[in-house]
Formats: C-alpha cells, structure tokens, sequence
C-alpha cells in the first residue's frame, strides 16, 4: 500500500523492480497518461541483434516492424568492408517483442535472433 | 451515554436497522429468500424517510454487486445482501470487489445451493466464497448481527484493510425468527462510532483522477495479490480494535470467538451460525450429568482467528467440529474441520479433531444431536481410533 506519489516507480521497470509494499494498492493508477512510462518489450523470449557490416540500410525490418521499434539514427558508420553510411538502424528493446518479423525479412540475413537469457 | 430502545426484530431486520443506522448512501439489490426482508425493510425507510439513501434496483445479484463496485469507487458507503445462488452469482464481482480494495458490506442469510432447490439454510453458500478476499463474520443471534454490520463498515473502511466485508446469519432460523434485539435510539449514536472517510486513494474523483481495474501483467500482478495478504494479516488486529472501541463505546462485547465451559472441558464442540445457541445448551445438559464437554463458537471466518482458537482448544484432547457446509471429495469435508486440523498440524500433545457435518439444507440439529456427537467423540477418544473421515451425522440409512 504505497502512500505517496513519490513511490510510484518513474523509471523503466525492467531497470526497478518495486516491492509488493511499493506497488499503488489494486493496481490503482494514481497518474493518468503514464502509460509512456510502460516499457512493453518485457516479454521478448528471443532479440533480434542487428549486424552492422552486413546491414545495407535497406529500410526493410523498419518498414515491416510492426511496434516500430526500429529506429534509424543520424550515426555515420564505416563497415570493415570499408562501405560508408550516413545512418544506423537500431533496435529499441524496450518496444520490441521479439516477434522476429525483420529476422525473417531481412533480404541479407543481418538480423540474428538470440534467445534471452535473464 | 448511549440509549437504547429493546425491539422485537428478527435477524433480517436487524441488519435493516444497522443499515439505516450507519447512514448508508447507496443501496444495490436482487431479492432472493430468505434475504429479502432486509432489502424490503430498507425500502421501507426509506419511503418513509427514516433515512436517505440511493437505492438501485438491478436485474440480478451479478448487477446489484457491480452497481456496489462503481458507487464504493465513487466514495459511497455502500450495502448489499443476498443468499445461495444470488451469492454465487455474485462470485465474479466477490473477486473484483475485494482486489479493487473497495470497503463493500454485504449480509448473508445463508441458504443451501440447488440442486435440488432447497430455500432453507445451510452454509454451502458462504464457504463456497472463501478464497474471495472477503472478511467473513457468522453471527448466532440477531444482536450480533446488528452489531457486526455496524463493526463491519468500521473495519472495511479502515485504511489497513480496504477489504469487503461479509456479515452472515442462518436462512430462517435467524433471518425470521424475532429476538430482542438493542438498537441505537439516536442513529447519531452509531454514526460517531463510523464517521463516514474519504482518505482512501481508491476513490474516483475528477480533481485526483486515477484508474482503477487495470490490466496488470505477470511482473506486477503477484505482489498487488500480497498486498491482499497483508491486509488480510492487519485485519485481524483492525477487528480487535473495533470489538475493543465498540465495547467501550456501547458496552456490549463481542470476540472472534466465543467460549462457554471451556476451563476444564475434555471435549470441546465447535460450531458457527444459529447452532452454536443448541450447543451451549446441549453443553449445559451434559454438565449436568458430569460430562466435561464445553463449546466453541466461530464468529469470525476469515480471517481465520488461529491464535485464538489454538489457545482456546489447548487443554482439551478432542474437537468436535460440527459444520454445515460439504466440500465434496475429501476425507475431511467440513470446511471449518480441515481449518481446525491444519491449525494443530505437526504439534504434540495436539487435541484430536472429529469432524462432523449436519445440518444440511436446514435438517433440525437439535441438543440431543450435539450430545449424541459428543458421546460418539468421547467414544472415539477412549477407544483411541480417530475417524480419518467426516462423520456425516444423521443421514438416514448411515451408521454412525
């Protein structure tokens, strides 16, 4: 039975765990829109690692990405192959549910799929 | 000093009268035998305007419940009853009531479950609701049952618990038979003991807005469960408090349980509801032929009051447990008998339990029932072999 506002757990709570005495009472929602704060990834069984020299920034697991979880960032990247793009695809494992949709798309196989280990 | 006025009233309407006296604000019901005469008492205080109250007429038990959740939700002092199959329609919303942590208060004029129908009493109906999170009371007379349901908003409401309560008595043989019964003069009276309170979080209000009965998912959802367990656990202490205050308040004292001739008794008959009433007066004729029998009265169900049961029963070497309910399937099936097993489960020198069943569908229990079961027990205690099952007392065509 959490009594103050200052309980309720702000950050991610894969990163904090509270306690059964740190929980709102009912699972009462004491905080409307806080449902942003609700990572939905948690229950990934596999994850998805992009390989980056492999990856030719296609756009394909973006597009068929069904959360998004896939993110294209500005991030400049040399393969050792030594080909240059201007951007990064990664993955946002607080969102992403391992469905494996871009693993099975990737047109070069640069997705690997790896069992999670807690 | 608190006045009282002595009326003739049966348990049915001394639950009306506790209702009207806690200044309830909404009322949700579905009539059912042999709880009707509650609601009906209520209606008429209402038209009558002895007080005033939101009265919700519903399609069903499974509704007048769910009406009870919004309201309580909403911040309402909040009543409902009913009986066997209402109850067990409202077995849904029992769990939703309890793990919303709203301080519903709902009376029960037990009845046995169809099939085949039977409207007379027995307590299949409210041993079916134990694993509901409802704090349970069985009363054995009609003053209890006004006082309980007065205690019972005092403990729901509590910040501690937030739990429903559940106040029962025996279909007819309580819900309509008349006793005196003492009930406050001015309401005021029992309205100072309860002061109505909003500091609960669980209350919908537009200026502190918040969900209540979310989704939860496996890494949350257990610990919210415990939190039903330590509310639970505070119960306990949050009852003894308000027997204490009532008590002092208004002098009349009730326990979780009740004991009569217990100090040197070798055999103990332990029972709930109506009965217990023919059990003490079933002891007192043994006494009078020497027998060291006492007994044993349940009040409170759950939680289950083991401290006080366990200091109550250690000097005797056998229990009777007579209950009303089966739990069809098991060696043991009286629902209290297997409680009062697992209390002593593992311990030396423990007190033998003998688990009896009768009563069922309201068949008559009478004293000479009790002290034909306490023959029978003491005969198993000097005999040395301990029946492993339930002794199904009364069946015809069964040796017992």
């Amino acid at each position: 039975m959490a009594e103050s506002k200052e309980k309720f757990p702000q950050t991610p709570i894969v990163l904090k765990e509270p306690k059964w005495n740190e929980v709102w009472m009912g699972a009462l929602i004491p905080e409307p829109g806080n449902s942003v704060l609700n990572n939905t990834g948690t229950w990934r069984v596999f994850r998805p690692i992009i390989d980056q020299d492999r990856c030719i920034r296609c756009l394909i697991c973006w597009m068929y990405c069904p959360e998004p979880a896939i993110k294209i960032l500005d991030k400049p990247y040399k393969t050792k192959q030594g080909r240059e793009y201007k951007i990064t695809l990664e993955i946002d494992y607080n969102y992403c549910k391992g469905c494996g949709i871009c693993v099975q798309e990737c047109p070069v196989k640069a997705i690997e799929f790896v069992e999670e280990v807690k | 000093m608190v006045k009282w006025k002595r009326l003739p009233l049966n348990s049915n309407y001394a639950v009306a009268y506790a209702v009207k006296d806690a200044d309830v604000d909404v009322i949700a019901a579905y009539p059912i035998t042999p709880q009707t005469t509650i609601v009906e008492k209520i209606a008429e205080f209402l038209a009558n305007g002895e007080f005033d109250a939101e009265m919700i007429h519903v399609e069903s038990e499974h509704s007048a419940l769910s009406a009870l959740v919004g309201a309580s939700a909403a911040g309402a002092r909040v009543f409902t009853a009913t009986a066997s199959q209402g109850l067990e329609l409202m077995h849904e919303i029992l769990h939703i009531a309890s793990g919303s942590r709203l301080p519903i208060v709902m009376a029960i004029a037990t009845r046995a479950l169809s099939a085949p129908i039977s409207i007379w009493c027995d307590y299949s109906d409210l041993m079916n609701t134990r694993d509901a999170s409802w704090i349970t009371f069985i009363n054995s007379s009609a003053q209890e049952v006004y006082d309980t349901l007065i205690m019972a908003y005092k403990i729901a409401e509590d910040p501690r618990v937030l739990l429903p309560v559940m106040s029962a008595h025996d279909g007819y043989i309580m819900s309509h038979t008349v006793e005196p019964v003492d009930v406050a003069e001015d309401p005021e009276d029992i309205r100072r003991f309860i002061p109505k309170r909003r500091d609960r979080i669980n209350i919908l209000d537009p200026d502190r807005p918040v969900s209540i009965g979310t989704i939860v998912r496996p890494e949350w959802f257990y610990e919210v469960k415990y939190q039903q367990v330590v509310a639970m656990r505070e119960a306990r202490k949050v009852i003894k408090e308000a027997q204490e205050e009532f008590a002092s308040r208004f002098g009349r004292r009730h326990d979780v349980i009740e004991t009569h001739m217990m100090d040197d008794a070798e055999l103990a008959i332990l029972t709930y509801g109506g009965i217990y009433g023919t059990a003490r007066e079933a002891v007192d004729m043994m006494r009078a032929k020497g027998m060291k029998v006492g007994s044993v009265k349940l009040r409170l169900w759950r939680p289950f009051p083991a401290d006080e049961l366990r200091k109550a029963l250690s000097n005797v070497q056998a229990v009777a447990v007579v209950d009303r309910a089966i739990s069809y399937g098991t060696p043991i099936a009286g629902p209290v008998a297997l409680e009062v097993i697992s209390l002593f489960y593992d311990e030396k020198d423990a007190p033998k339990v003998i688990s009896f069943v009768a009563g069922i569908g309201q068949r008559t229990v009478t004293e000479y029932d009790f002290v034909g079961i306490a023959e029978k027990s003491l005969k198993y205690l000097s005999s040395g072999s301990i029946p492993k099952e339930t002794i199904y007392w009364g069946v015809r065509g069964v040796e017992v």
